[in-house]
């Protein structure tokens, strides 16, 4: 059965728009990331122009972040105030972000940016994934539970504006998350994703947060990020396909809680392995389109109204 | 839809349109204005939810004698064509040229090759074929440069299926009836299209006839993108409102599986 979508302006299989959903939403139930890298390179190889494709994954993931994010908030492992400020930082990042990407669009460079960018930040979290995980799995073969420092003090501890945060035991400056949440938000709103995979990183090793507060405080502030991104990018590049991002989410849902109860089976380590090596497979298949010379060096867009 | 058009009730009136010729001096090149008769079997293409493209019988009847070209445009607009170069090692959007008066969509059928049955500087001068099409480009490039880049546009448009010709497509029948199918895929331009049918007679285009067909996205598909394009501000609220409730109902159907 095919539909039509309206603002992709192309006819597409239902069935297999239901299944990239739920593929997707499984493997992010199984590693409880986004999946947002995953979805809008996919979009993009079914023939979705990668401007539809990263406003309507945005619109996406806020549903899937809402639900994701209730289930966090039952375990009280939502830290509300650094989520906010996280929020402020997205904001104001996440809106340059499609400022930049409406400019790059005149001119015709979004394609490249876009795969620059997945390129370099999956290449760099999917390598590091890797290390960590193996080391933990050597770790955990040899038996030796080394056990690092508790909390190092660096530079980053002397900015001013300092907060306390109660449930992340934290008291840092504040410039601290705002700027993490600026820098992802300008990323999640080029690369059509949440941004999970950088901020949770982020929040542990560079902000010290506990792991337990992590993923639920990381999807509180990706609500608004991709709230954001999809309010911007429906206003200035008319670019969110509602239809699609419904049939996305509904195959999302399902998907997600099959996996989140396969992916509670898994070890971490198994599991940050898995995601590093899925990570790294994305971004070296996109990494090769970029590199290999393409079939037709001549592409057209339409200038006027309507698609990119 | 269905809708019959009116373009039967002026022809087969052939005194009258000679005389009309005689005061109104039309070239000879449209000498037998009343030659030919076209007819559409749809006048409306809806893009509705399940569309996949459509297919058009164009029918109709000449007086008796010529080829039957077919022209098929879809309205203008402005094409930037990029050329990519290698730049540290990755291929990037280099140089562009935009031409103005691309049509969206353009199709070509005819009864015999064009070549065989036109001049060349005839099917130029009404630019039927793909190579005939007049863009306007935005900057003057070497005549060499404009050349690449404007077969570069064609191919792009023939791969997706927008440009076309097809010879040979248009059957004639009893040396008077013809038809032919005007095949749209599913990714069509919307719009007013102008379709074109011309007589060809010894080398020469003795008659014209044209006739509109709209292609336009109906019902859901046209609100939705009415909706989004002229109330955006709306349109990004409730896309956000639409996942917030998404994604608090799957939250809520699946606590407690």
């Amino acid at each position: 059965m095919s539909i039509y979508l309206p603002i992709a302006e192309m006819s597409v299989d239902v069935f297999l728009i239901l299944l990239m959903g739920g593929g997707v939403g499984f493997l992010s139930g199984v590693f409880g990331v986004g999946g947002g890298f995953l979805m809008t390179p996919l979009l993009i190889f079914i023939g979705i122009s990668p401007a539809v494709a990263v406003a309507t994954e945005a619109n996406q993931i806020v549903a899937a972040s809402v639900s994701g994010v209730l289930a966090h908030m039952r375990r009280r492992n939502v830290d509300f105030k650094m989520g906010i400020v996280l929020t402020i930082g997205g904001f104001a990042g996440s809106s340059i972000g499609v400022v930049i990407f409406t400019f790059l669009r005149e001119i015709g460079q979004v394609d490249l940016l876009v795969r620059l960018c997945y390129v370099v930040f999956l290449g760099i979290v999917g390598s590091l994934m890797l290390f960590e995980s193996g080391r933990a799995i050597l770790r955990r073969q040899k038996g030796t539970a080394s056990r690092g420092k508790l909390h190092q003090h660096t530079w980053l501890h002397g900015l001013p504006f300092k907060m306390r945060f109660r449930r992340s035991r934290l008291y840092i400056s504040a410039l601290l998350p705002l700027s993490i949440g600026f820098f992802v938000g300008i990323l999640a709103a080029i690369m059509g994703v949440g941004g999970g995979f950088l901020m949770v990183p982020a929040m542990i090793y560079l902000l010290g947060m506990p792991t337990s507060v992590v993923v639920g405080t990381s999807l509180f502030q990706i609500i608004f990020v991709t709230a954001n991104v999809t309010y911007l990018q429906a206003v200035n590049n008319q670019t969110v396909d509602i239809v699609l991002a419904l049939l996305l989410l509904t195959g999302a849902v399902v998907g997600a809680q099959i996996g989140t109860k396969v992916g509670g089976k898994l070890r971490g380590e198994q599991l940050r392995g898995l995601l590093a090596l899925m990570v790294l497979a994305v971004c070296a298949k996109i990494g090769i389109e970029l590199v290999a010379r393409p079939e037709d060096l001549y592409s057209i867009n339409e200038i006027d109204g309507f698609g990119l | 839809m269905r809708i019959s058009r009116p373009t039967t009730v002026w022809l087969r009136m052939p005194l009258f349109a000679l005389a009309v010729l005689a005061i109104l001096q039309i070239p000879a090149d449209a000498a037998r204005e009343d030659a030919l008769l076209v007819d559409l079997s749809d006048e409306l293409i809806g893009i509705s939810t399940g569309f996949t493209g459509a297919s058009v019988l164009l029918f109709g009847t000449t007086d008796g004698q010529g080829d039957v070209i077919v022209l098929v445009r879809s309205p203008n607009s402005s094409v930037v064509v990029r050329r990519k170069a290698r730049v540290a090692g990755i291929w990037v959007n280099a140089d562009e040229l935009t031409f103005d008066d691309a049509p969206g969509f353009y199709q070509v059928a005819a009864s015999a090759p064009i070549d065989e049955i036109l001049s060349p500087a005839k099917a130029q001068a009404n630019q039927i074929g793909v190579d005939n099409i007049i863009f306007r480009p935005h900057e003057f490039l070497t005549p060499g440069e404009e050349q690449v880049f404007r077969d570069a546009l064609i191919r792009n448009k023939q791969r997706s299926g927008l440009y076309g010709e097809k010879v040979g497509d248009v059957s004639i029948q009893g040396g008077r009836l013809f038809r032919t199918r005007l095949e749209l895929p599913a990714n069509v331009p919307t719009g007013e299209y102008t379709v074109t049918v011309l007589l060809v007679d010894n080398a020469q285009i003795v008659s014209r006839s044209s006739t509109q067909l709209s292609v336009r996205k109906v019902g859901i598909e046209a609100k939705v993108t009415e909706f989004a394009f002229e109330n955006s501000h709306w349109y990004g609220l409730l896309a956000v409102l639409i996942a917030l409730f998404a994604g608090w109902f799957a939250g809520f159907v699946f606590r407690k599986v």
